[in-house]
C-alpha cells in the first residue's frame, strides 16, 4: 500500500487530478444547472468555481498548480474564441440590418460601464490603483489584462474582477431584463455581450442563438472600445 | 475533425501574428475570429467543414472559464479589504451597462426601423 500523503503530494503536482477536477466540478455546476430548469442562478461557471476553490483553500494548494493541469482547458478559449465566427456567419443578414442599433448600443453600453465602475468605486474610497484595475472589467480577460497594465493597475486582480464581472451579467441578465419587458433577442445578447464579455455571452448562447451571435458581436467590439475609452474616462477620475 | 482544428487554430494563429505585429488593441483569437468569419464567407466549403466541431467547442464554452475563474481565490484577501465597495461596483455598473446597452440598442432600432424579426 502506498503511503497516501505520498500519492496526495504525487497527484496533487502534476496536471491529471486538477484537469479532471475541473472537469467533474464544471459537470457539477452544468447537472445543477439543468435540475434547477437552467435557472440564471445556478450559474455552472460560478458553481464550479466556488467548489474548487473551496477544495484549494482546504488542500492548502496553490492557485498556479492547479492551473497547471487546467491550463488545458483554459487554452481552448482562444480557439472557441474564433469559433464564434459560426454563430456570427449565421446571424450575419441580422447583424447588417441592426448596424445603427448595434453602434448606438455599444457606445452607451461600454460608456457607461467604465464610467459607473469608476463614479461607484471612487465613492467607495478605491484609490488610483484599484480604479486601474477596474476601468477594463467589462471587456474579455486577454484585453482587459492589458489595459489594465496600460493604466497601471494591478493585471491578475483585474483577471479576477473580469470573471466576476461577467458572472454577474450571466446571473443578473435574464432576470432583470425579463421584469423590464426587453423583448428584442438582439438587444439582449449585445448588451450584455458589451457588459459581460464571454461569460455574458455563453449565457446568452444558452438562451437563444440569435442574443448569443450578438453577444459576441458586442464583446469584440468593446474589447476594442474600451482599450481607447478607458485611458481617457480614468484620467477624469484621477 | 482534424482539418477543422487546424483552420480554427490557423485562424488564431494569423490574428496572433497579426496583433503582435502591428501592436493592435485587439487580442489574436478576435481578429481570428474575423478571418474565420472572412473564409466562411468566401467558401462554402469551409463553412461546412468547421461548422460541427465548432459547435461541439462553443456547446460548453462556460467550462473554458473555470480556470480563469478560480484565480479569484489567489486574490480573496483583496476583494475582501474592499468587498463592499467593489461588490457595488461591479454589481451596480454590470447591470446598469446591461440595462443602458439594450435599451439604446432598443431605442435607435425603433428610429432606424430595424426592428427584430423573431
Amino acid at each position: 500500500m502506498t503511503d497516501p500523503f505520498k500519492l496526495w503530494s504525487y497527484l496533487s503536482s502534476g496536471p491529471l487530478l486538477w484537469l479532471w477536477a475541473t472537469l467533474i466540478a464544471y459537470w457539477v455546476g452544468d447537472t445543477l444547472f439543468k435540475l434547477s430548469r437552467r435557472s440564471p442562478f445556478a450559474n455552472p461557471v460560478m458553481v464550479a468555481v466556488v467548489l474548487l476553490g473551496g477544495v484549494l483553500l482546504m488542500t492548502g494548494t496553490p492557485y498556479q498548480r492547479y492551473f497547471d493541469g487546467a491550463q488545458f482547458v483554459h487554452f481552448m478559449l482562444g480557439p472557441a474564441t474564433v469559433c464564434l465566427a459560426v454563430p456570427l456567419h449565421a446571424n450575419l443578414p441580422k447583424v447588417r440590418k441592426a448596424l445603427l442599433p448595434i453602434i448606438a448600443g455599444l457606445l452607451a453600453g461600454s460608456a457607461t460601464a467604465i464610467v459607473s465602475v469608476l463614479a461607484i468605486a471612487k465613492a467607495m474610497g478605491a484609490g488610483p490603483g484599484l480604479l486601474a484595475s477596474l476601468a477594463p472589467k467589462s471587456v474579455t480577460a486577454p484585453v482587459a489584462i492589458g489595459i489594465s497594465q496600460s493604466l497601471g493597475g494591478e493585471p491578475s486582480l483585474t483577471a479576477a474582477l473580469v470573471i466576476l464581472t461577467g458572472m454577474i451579467g450571466a446571473i443578473t441578465v435574464t432576470p432583470m431584463l425579463n421584469l423590464l419587458g426587453f423583448r428584442d433577442w438582439r438587444a439582449r445578447g449585445f448588451a450584455v455581450g458589451v457588459a459581460a464579455h464571454g461569460i455574458g455571452t455563453a449565457r446568452a448562447f444558452q438562451v437563444h442563438e440569435t442574443a448569443g451571435a450578438f453577444a459576441s458581436i458586442g464583446m469584440g467590439m468593446n474589447a476594442v472600445l474600451t482599450a481607447f475609452l478607458a485611458p481617457v474616462v480614468l484620467s477624469l477620475f484621477g | 475533425m482534424i482539418p477543422a482544428l487546424s483552420l480554427i487554430l490557423a485562424c488564431q494563429l494569423a490574428g496572433e501574428i497579426i496583433s503582435r505585429a502591428l501592436m493592435l488593441p485587439l487580442p489574436g483569437p478576435v481578429l481570428g475570429m474575423i478571418f474565420l468569419l472572412v473564409l466562411m464567407s468566401v467558401s462554402h466549403t469551409i463553412k461546412e467543414v468547421v461548422r460541427p466541431v465548432a459547435q461541439f467547442i462553443l456547446q460548453h464554452l462556460s467550462l473554458l472559464f473555470v480556470p480563469a475563474g478560480v484565480g479569484i481565490v489567489a486574490h480573496l484577501d483583496a476583494l475582501r479589504e474592499h468587498g463592499l465597495g467593489l461588490a457595488a461596483a461591479l454589481i451596480g455598473s454590470t447591470m446598469l451597462a446591461i440595462v443602458v446597452g439594450a435599451a439604446v440598442f432598443v431605442a435607435v432600432a425603433k428610429l432606424t426601423g430595424s426592428a427584430a424579426d423573431d
